[in-house]
């Protein structure tokens, strides 16, 4: 059970970093959604079940939609697909 | 007695402050300006001098070999914001270090006050589950405030994000543009999920006393359970059961009778008079007073706000 916890808290510090390091809105706000899912286990395992719900809707869930509408009323998703396209 | 310089604009002071406040010219006596230029159409495309000339002159502004300026404040930036970060990381540590041991029998985590909420916590409020039975009963104050921060927050959002009639008007002919293609996979999928999802939010809600969880999770759940059906149909569908109207009964009907709730919970707790709810048996759905309709208010509050913040991001209507 410690190295399960061991890993995932490593996977919670890597998904945090590449969070804010992500080039790309849409990537970084999925890393971001898979954060919120390490973090929920992690509460689940800290024996807080409660917390454990309420971080999965609201994190992994209605956060991310809510990122995902603004970035695309912002015009950042299709123009980060564009460049990518450029890119390519 | 401080007297008036008649060169005040070029002393030291208010250069500084001209230099802080970015009002300085860096192309002041550098550069010839000229008045802007016609823009010329040819044929099919617009061709503006100005731009070009404004292209040219950033590019000059960006050229790190030319402009030393720039490159220095760029390091120092960089700098600067390398160690501002290590030096909120080294003070959080510090914060951290200071605080007292997990499950240390002396320390301020465990007074009397935990003792009594676990020793006699089902006996006062008849809810199994004690993390609910806190933040309802014993700490009922604390959730009506946050309560309250919600719908402040919903309000704020309406309030910011508002159109008017005649922008409605035109997001009803553009309305199309949101709404999502018929997309055969997607509906079905959806059309099992979201009556589980609803059905297990409910679970959620009802059985806050007894299991974990509670109101403002499972009303995430539903209001998560809403967006993905909007989406999925589109708000011309949703509008049949869910439109503004109802939003506004819901949310101001629960808050409403939740403060009552509350009002009712604070005088009796705090003149000493006796509670006429009765507690029932624990482990029973009908059980622990108060705790059940107040689970109901708080999950239909923020189910409408989780909605409410999706569909005024995207087209700032419901």
């Amino acid at each position: 059970m410690e190295a399960f916890k061991t890993i995932l808290l490593i996977f919670l510090i890597i998904c945090a970093i590449s969070a804010s390091l992500m080039k790309n809105p849409l990537l970084s706000v999925i890393v971001f959604m898979s954060y919120s899912l390490v973090m929920s286990i992690i509460w689940f395992l800290l024996e807080s079940p409660d917390l454990a719900i309420t971080e999965a809707a609201v994190g992994a869930g209605v956060s991310s939609i809510l990122f995902f509408v603004t970035l695309r009323k912002l015009k950042a998703l299709s123009e980060g697909g564009q460049n990518e396209q450029d890119k390519k | 007695m401080s007297r008036i310089r008649n060169d005040y604009e070029n002393s030291l002071w208010c250069r500084l402050v001209r230099w802080v406040n970015g009002e300085t010219n860096p192309f002041a006596g550098k550069m010839e300006m000229e008045p802007l230029r016609e823009t010329e159409v040819v044929g099919d495309s617009v061709f503006n001098p100005d731009r070009l000339d404004k292209e040219k002159v950033e590019q000059y502004v960006e050229d790190m070999g030319r402009n030393k300026e720039m490159k220095a404040f760029r390091i120092l930036y960089n700098l600067a914001s390398v160690s501002l970060c290590l030096l909120l990381i080294a003070v959080l540590l510090l914060a951290v270090s200071w605080m007292p041991v997990l499950g240390d029998p002396n320390g301020p985590n465990n007074n009397e006050v935990s003792r009594r909420y676990v020793e006699q916590g089902m006996e006062e409020s008849g809810a199994v589950n004690m993390v609910t039975n806190m933040i309802l009963s014993y700490r009922g104050f604390d959730t009506f405030g946050e309560t309250c921060v919600l719908f402040i927050a919903a309000t704020c959002v309406i309030v910011l994000l508002r159109k008017n009639e005649e922008e409605i008007e035109n997001a009803r002919e553009t309305d199309w543009k949101y709404e999502p293609k018929p997309d055969a996979i997607l509906q079905k999928i959806t059309l099992i999920l979201v009556p589980v999802i609803f059905l297990y939010g409910a679970y959620i809600i009802l059985n806050g006393h007894l299991s974990p969880g509670g109101g403002f999770s499972g009303g995430a759940m539903m209001g998560a359970g809403l967006i993905l059906y909007v989406t999925t149909f589109g708000f011309h569908k949703t509008q049949r059961f869910f439109n503004e109207k109802t939003y506004d009964a819901v949310k101001v009907g629960a808050l409403s009778l939740y403060s009552i709730t509350m009002i009712y919970y604070f005088y009796t707790g705090a003149n000493e008079i006796q509670n006429r709810i009765p507690l029932g048996t624990p482990g029973d759905i009908l059980s622990s007073g108060m705790i059940l309709p107040i689970n109901i208010f708080v999950g239909l509050e923020v189910a409408c706000t989780m909605y409410a913040f999706f569909a005024l991001f995207r087209r700032g209507g419901m």
